[in-house]
């Protein structure tokens, strides 16, 4: 290792074990992970959260290697690559998703704020609720479409009365973009509705119980252009309250609606950095042939 | 990064940025090929080919047509990205300069048709002694810049950057020969304004390939020198009062 890869590593070891933040380290432009850099900075100055050494697996299959990185605080993220590179394995380690298959393992460390969201103190059930996401295809409840939102404010205990949560549940239906289209039918199935108008319910239920990240997992890739512009202007309302991470193959899409970009290639982060970067000059030679369609 | 030569998996848009590649590079060399015709018809006091470079100004500018509507057609279909972005760019933006040295060439051609224009008497050599260093000057400047462009050599754009520096030196010493001699003897008046002109459209010729110059290190390293440049300036407190002066 070279002296400032040494250097790093020590500047990371004493992070992870004083549990400083990971601001100090907003000096390091390239880091290297046992001699595997990421180019660009992994680290923002208010992170939401902080990921280092994080390694996946599948069985044998080695599927997230030593990735570090930052989520900042009211960002919006973009993972990109092409299938199979991790970064939808990536993705469900933020909120332990993997934890329901039997042969993940995960090792390394996740914070969410000051909490290492893999300790054995940690409710997964609450962090969850602290963590939401959206999937690939819309998945209402069969339930109605104030049930669905409804649903994890009551799990949750988060509301008292009646009133209380039908204040709620239009609350979040209107930060969702949602409302207009649904108030004269909150009673009709959930799956009644259009795929982008699910789409927006599902996310409408997902800050129901008031999350702090919200990870969507290519949340477009099932709706036509004009449902997807709907989904991406709300994306970027929501940024205001919410920190958001989003997994995409459209990288028009990743461009539009994210600050930050990072790619990723056969289970190694290549490369993070401003989205305007890295879609005008990016600097690692797998992005580049990536984001231009330089496929091998 | 510098910009990746390997191929695109659609070969159609590697096809398309190759043919405007080559557009552009076809373009300059109409236009280095103009300012030749231009000196040298200056040189043999020739109408009719100072003629004939004032008509195929058309044929530069047809092609800048056809280069820009080919950008505005790959951006539109191909939402080029990374280096493929920053090349669609630089060669716009190198089209522009192109047609504004075809347009040197033009008017290098113009005031020749004006000095030996068959009623005054032709200008002594020494007006024009200026000339022929800085047109050789100028078209060195575009070939070199022509042939960074194809190879994609940032250290030679950076050469061409300097040179203008010596081009714009060399217009000051004209302009202030010119000017000395319409001082010593003011029939040469006339000859020396059309002479003025001539080499102003030589010292802009330089302008030009030297932001061809800086849209090739745009597109190789990503890095915006003009503009960084420009800052500089703005920066530099003596520029400034000098300015203010």
């Amino acid at each position: 290792m070279s002296t400032t890869a040494i250097e790093t590593k020590v500047a990371l070891d004493q992070v992870l074990n004083s549990g400083v933040e990971a601001r100090k380290l907003s000096s390091v432009e390239v880091t290297d992970y046992d001699n595997r850099q990421t180019v660009g900075k992994i680290t923002v100055d208010h992170p939401k959260m902080v990921c280092r050494g994080v390694n996946v697996y599948y069985g044998e299959k080695h599927a997230i290697k030593n990735v570090g990185l930052d989520i900042g605080a009211n960002e919006v993220i973009a993972f990109i690559g092409p299938s199979g590179c991790g970064k939808s394995t990536f993705i469900r380690c933020l909120n332990r998703m993997n934890d329901t298959i039997p042969i993940c393992r995960i090792t390394g460390q996740i914070k969410l704020d000051q909490d290492d969201i893999y300790d054995k103190s940690i409710d997964v059930v609450q962090l969850r609720a602290r963590v939401g996401m959206v999937f690939q295809k819309p998945n209402p409840f069969p339930k109605s479409i104030y049930e669905n939102v409804a649903y994890g404010p009551r799990i949750h205990g988060m509301v008292n009365t009646k009133a209380e949560l039908d204040d709620l549940v239009r609350d979040s239906l209107e930060r969702a973009g949602l409302i207009k289209e649904v108030e004269k039918r909150m009673n009709e199935p959930g799956t009644s509705l259009s795929g982008g108008q699910q789409q927006r319910l599902c996310i409408a239920r997902a800050i129901a119980v008031n999350p702090e990240v919200i990870l969507m997992d290519e949340p477009c890739s099932a709706l036509d252009p004009i449902a997807t512009a709907k989904i991406e202007e709300l994306i970027d309302e929501l940024r205001e309250n919410y920190t958001i991470v989003i997994v995409t193959h459209s990288m028009q899409q990743a461009a539009r609606v994210s600050q930050r970009t990072a790619y990723f290639h056969l289970g190694d982060l290549i490369e993070v950095g401003d989205t305007d970067q890295i879609f005008t000059n990016p600097k690692h030679k797998l992005t580049e042939d990536y984001i231009t369609g330089r496929f091998g | 990064m510098a910009i990746s030569q390997d191929a695109h998996t659609v070969k159609q848009f590697d096809i398309q940025l190759a043919n405007l590649r080559n557009l552009v590079l076809e373009m300059g060399g109409l236009a280095e090929d103009q300012i030749k015709r231009a000196i040298a018809a200056l040189d043999e006091e020739d109408m009719a080919a100072a003629r004939e470079v004032i008509a195929r100004d058309r044929l530069i500018n047809g092609l800048q047509l056809k280069a820009d509507e080919d950008c505005v057609s790959i951006i539109a279909l191909r939402q080029p990205v990374g280096g493929d972005l920053r090349l669609i760019i630089s060669l716009a933006n190198t089209v522009a300069d192109l047609e504004r040295i075809g347009d040197g060439a033009k008017k290098i051609a113009r005031m020749t048709i004006q000095i030996y224009d068959g009623v005054s008497s032709p200008p002594s050599a020494k007006l024009l002694r200026d000339v022929t260093p800085m047109a050789e000057l100028a078209t060195d400047m575009l070939h070199d810049s022509l042939d960074a462009l194809a190879r994609l050599d940032v250290e030679k754009a950076l050469t061409i950057i300097h040179s203008d520096d010596e081009l714009d030196q060399e217009f000051q010493s004209a302009l202030r020969r010119l000017i000395t001699y319409m001082m010593e003897d003011s029939r040469t008046i006339g000859h020396a304004i059309n002479v003025v002109f001539i080499v102003k459209a030589l010292e802009r010729i330089g302008d030009h390939c030297k932001n061809i110059a800086e849209h090739i290190v745009y597109l190789v390293e990503g890095k915006n020198i003009q503009r960084r440049r420009n800052i500089d300036m703005n920066m530099d407190g003596s520029a400034q009062a000098a300015l203010a002066e």
